[in-house]
């Protein structure tokens, strides 16, 4: 019974939560606000609400993709849009492969006992540890001069002759070289979230369908990625995080045509003098998939997040 | 029988991509690490033009004031922001475990500051630090106080507090999460035996929660020494060397002073830190398991 019906609380306790509220939104408002207004008007700062919104901001961020020509443009520095599709495919086929590729390794450590079992399940824990940092020196280095193709060669060759270019065909600048890494970097974590998920996947329906004549493969298709796709949702969300937010490996990898947008705000705000506005209405772009995910996805999340802790 | 030796092939088939892809993306490069930090290395040339060092690299790093002076920062970073998280996060989970209205929106809410990219989120605090046009000092001037100096003078703090901003949330949740799971039993003898609330807290939410919180803590102090972006926006390492962790320094002495070798051994030192953090938390649950296999056999025997 008090369970279901909520004792009355402190109204205290309203006013804790909604302050937290406040702190924790408070920033992305100041920045969602912000992105509306004119350098003029930040910097004047008249404070609060009183101001005249404008998309201004806006359209300066995103004038290389915008159909119109801009009046208080006359040159268009800024080349977000081009950024912002480097940004969704690195990250939507970062995400999509270590998917797959998670989920196959994590079903094989839970379900099947064979050699190097516990070595398998003991590295991908260790290199969870291992910081973007650590990786910028070596992966540099092998994606420049190490995972190459000789231009001489029959597939080098190939490709350099369709899409032009000088030298041997190397992993860096290109978005398949960012997109491995970032995969490699979270197979580890998808693989540890999705192991508790599978755990729970009871043996007895895996073997009725091989009792129909299912072979593991069917198996694993049919009955078990549906039964954990809360799993595979919280894990999805997290790739995704990781590959969109991720600045330094890309800006280590990528050259004119394959930034992406973390790259550029951090460019933009080094510069001497920071147009506030423009670089607001960046990062608010840059923050809404973010968002979007968090409010319609919130429940998954967080059963990602204690997955790994509470239950072990 | 062939379908048999099918059959066993099978795991290795289910793990085979993850394994190609960790062992070349990841285990390769470690050891390429490695191996390039014993050699006097630059961006220009490969690897194998490069002359080996032997140790100096690492000697070089072990008598470089600036190099210590980053893993001071780096570990007082680390340090307090753990420690304040731990507490704050903790602290208000065990205050709002109870029947509120608002608490899953609270929760999907809290979440935001970390998912939103770092580059955000610093680029939102140096906003609002900024000394003339940031809130925090307009706010301050408009009470008639003096102006602080934050990303100046109080720099490492003014890094922390966007932190504490940002990772609070995580541990709320997870402690959040850990208290709901708590058997009711307890809690409820406790409370017939005339326990205050304090007294439950003291005696047996936080020994129940333990575990828990423990891993939590490992998880966050790991995190923290992974945080690069959100400080290299605010500040860039600076004023001086006063905010440069380690990771930050990684990546200057690789892309500005274009040392490659020596940014390979500082890899390397941080990377050692890390394992021993890493082992103790291994050994940590290890052991956790070991006592309640041990309690579970006693109290089978008992029954």
């Amino acid at each position: 019974m008090s369970n279901t019906i909520a004792k009355r609380q402190h109204p205290g306790f309203y006013a804790i939560v909604v302050m937290l509220i406040i702190m924790a939104v408070g920033p992305i408002a100041i920045m969602l606000i912000n992105s509306f207004k004119l350098d003029v008007d930040i910097i004047s700062g008249t404070g609060g609400l009183i101001f005249m919104p404008t998309i201004q901001n806006y359209e300066t961020a995103l004038c290389d993709i915008l159909p119109y020509e801009l009046d208080h443009l006359d040159f268009c520095a800024l080349k977000f849009g081009g950024a912002f599709i480097n940004s969704l495919i690195i990250a939507i086929v970062s995400t999509a492969l270590t998917l797959i590729i998670g989920c196959m390794a994590a079903y094989a450590l839970v379900r099947f006992k064979f050699m190097g079992r516990d070595t398998a399940s003991a590295t991908t824990l260790m290199v969870r540890m291992v910081p973007p940092a650590v990786l910028l020196v070596p992966v540099f280095g092998l994606w420049n001069n190490e995972f190459c193709l000789d231009k001489s060669g029959l597939v080098g060759g190939w490709i350099r002759e369709t899409f032009g270019g000088r030298g041997d065909v190397c992993l860096a600048g290109t978005h398949s070289g960012i997109i491995l890494i970032y995969v490699a970097m979270n197979l580890p974590f998808v693989i540890w979230i999705l192991q508790s998920f599978i755990v729970q996947v009871p043996r007895q329906l895996e073997e009725a369908a091989r009792m129909d004549g299912a072979g593991p493969f069917q198996v694993f298709f049919k009955v078990v990625l549906p039964l954990i796709k809360p799993g595979l949702a919280a894990a999805a969300i997290f790739t995704f995080r990781i590959a969109w937010n991720e600045y330094l490996l890309a800006s280590a990898l990528s050259d004119r045509d394959t930034k992406t947008v973390p790259i550029l705000i951090v460019n933009n705000m080094s510069e001497f003098n920071v147009e506030w506005g423009v670089i607001m209405a960046t990062g608010m772009l840059l923050a809404i998939p973010p968002i979007i995910f968090t409010l319609f996805a919130s429940r998954q999340i967080i059963t990602g997040m204690t997955a790994g802790a509470v239950k072990g | 029988m062939s379908n048999t030796s099918i059959n066993r092939l099978y795991p290795y088939v289910f793990m085979a991509p993850a394994l190609v892809i960790m062992a070349l993306a990841l285990l390769y490069p470690l050891g390429y690490m490695v191996y390039g930090s014993f050699r006097d290395w630059d961006p220009s040339q490969a690897l194998g033009e490069s002359s080996f060092v032997g140790l100096k690299n690492y000697v070089t790093l072990w008598n470089d004031p600036n190099f210590r002076e980053s893993v001071v920062v780096t570990l007082k970073f680390a340090l307090s922001v753990v420690t304040i998280e731990m507490i704050i996060g903790v602290g208000l989970a065990l205050l709002l475990d109870r029947n509120l209205r608002g608490m899953s929106l609270l929760r999907t809410l809290f979440i935001l500051p970390m998912m939103i990219a770092p580059v955000v989120v610093g680029l939102v605090w140096r906003y609002m630090y900024h000394p003339t046009v940031g809130m925090f000092n307009k706010t301050l001037k408009s009470i008639g106080l003096e102006p602080v100096d934050w990303l100046g003078q109080n720099a490492l703090t003014s890094v922390i507090i966007a932190d504490i901003w940002q990772w609070t949330p995580f541990i709320f949740i997870l402690a959040l999460a850990a208290l709901q799971s708590l058997p009711r039993s307890a809690l409820e003898a406790a409370r017939i035996d005339g326990a205050t609330g304090w007294q439950q807290i003291v005696h047996i939410k936080l020994p129940l929660m333990m575990p828990v919180l423990i891993v939590t803590c490992l998880l966050r102090l790991i995190d923290a020494f992974k945080v690069l972006e959100v400080i290299l926006v605010m500040t860039e390492g600076g004023p001086g060397l006063s905010t440069e962790i380690l990771a930050l320094r990684i990546s200057r002495t690789a892309t500005e002073f274009r040392e490659l070798g020596v940014a390979a051994a500082m890899s390397n030192y941080l990377l050692i830190m890390l394992l021993l953090l890493t082992i103790c938390m291994l050994a940590y649950n290890r052991w956790m398991e070991y006592r309640t296999e041990r309690a579970m056999r006693v109290a089978a025997e008992a029954g």
